[in-house]
């Protein structure tokens, strides 16, 4: 059981997302994370001004239930099932990184440099990380779909909209890490 | 009550499968969109490889759903414009912050707390989405 301290190879995690959403289609639900910020709006009561956010939010109880189960998971991991939690990218990776700024490369598993309860003192990283997170939501909503939606399940069903999903997610990923990655760090 | 149980425990295993996977690490997302490691490649290719087959297999099997309905998986609308300007944005922001929704919920329970700024940005981002979507191209 030793291996399950130590970070799980692909062949093992690919295998297991596929499972999950196999459990979920027979289950009669369709595996998509993003839906949940939808949700989260029509709760917080945008249902009143925008109808877009009007559904009855508790058809999608069961993708609440997971989103909890996906928190609890990730405690689990990070406190029971995990010692050393560093994550062993490429070497040369770290050294751009580092150079970057990241001094944190290759000895942890987020970078502290934005990750670390530091940052909430810190407008500027406060600033990137919410921009992050706009452009998902955003985006997610836009394209119908995030990576569970379009990558996993809508692929699976071999559907082109996800194909061209997936295509604009790797060309947006491309562009942030190679074209405006060296204007920001 | 069952049911609930049911999800909860989908949830947990996923969460679990995304930060034991590294899925959820800025770092893999980083060295992904560098093409420096075959990592994440790995796990998205071989998710999908097998969820072909398990779909191809409930389809061509005429495969019910544990309560004995039939498995709809609801075919996306057709459109180009949605599809790759949505996409690219979620790129773009999945690149930056280095997390995906579900991984999102996943670094909450690990205690990396500047996530949840994150994920109020992205609550942020489908509400004006929600504004703004009569003016977009679809």
């Amino acid at each position: 059981m030793e291996w399950i301290y130590e970070p799980w190879p692909w062949y093992v995690s690919g295998p297991m997302i596929a499972v999950i959403m196999l459990l979920l289609l027979m289950a009669g639900k369709n595996f998509g994370m993003s839906a949940n910020l939808r949700t989260f709006c029509t709760i917080a009561g945008a249902g009143k001004t925008n109808d877009f956010f009007r559904f009855d939010w508790k058809s999608q109880r069961w993708n609440l239930l997971l989103v909890a189960g996906a928190v609890m998971g990730g405690f689990l991991a990070n406190t029971v099932l995990s010692r050393d939690t560093k994550v062993n990218i490429n070497e040369d990776v770290v050294v751009e990184l580092q150079n970057m700024g990241f001094e944190s490369a290759g000895d942890a598993y987020l970078p502290t440099e934005i990750f670390s309860n530091d940052v909430f003192g810190q407008p500027i990283t406060l600033g990137l990380l919410l921009l992050g997170g706009f452009l998902v939501g955003f985006g997610a909503r836009y394209a119908g779909g995030c990576t569970s939606g379009h990558a996993i399940s809508g692929m699976s069903d071999l559907q082109l909209p996800s194909l061209i999903a997936v295509i604009g997610f790797f060309a947006g990923g491309l562009i942030m890490i190679n074209l405006l990655f060296p204007l920001i760090f | 009550m069952k049911r609930g149980i049911f999800y909860i425990l989908i949830g947990v295993i996923f969460g679990i499968t995304m930060f034991k996977s590294e899925a959820a690490s800025w770092f893999r997302i980083y060295e992904m969109f560098q093409f420096k490691a075959f990592h994440m490649y790995g796990i998205i290719g071989s998710a999908l490889a097998l969820g072909v087959i398990f779909v191809q297999f409930i389809k061509r099997g005429k495969i019910k759903s544990f309560s004995g309905e039939e498995i709809i998986i609801p075919p996306k609308q057709k459109s180009v414009p949605r599809y790759l300007i949505g996409g690219v944005l979620f790129g773009l922001g999945w690149a930056l912050a280095g997390a995906c929704p579900g991984p999102m919920f996943t670094l909450t329970g690990a205690g990396y707390w500047p996530i949840l700024v994150v994920i109020g940005g992205a609550v942020a981002g489908t509400y004006i989405y929600g504004l703004l979507r009569s003016k977009l191209p679809h």
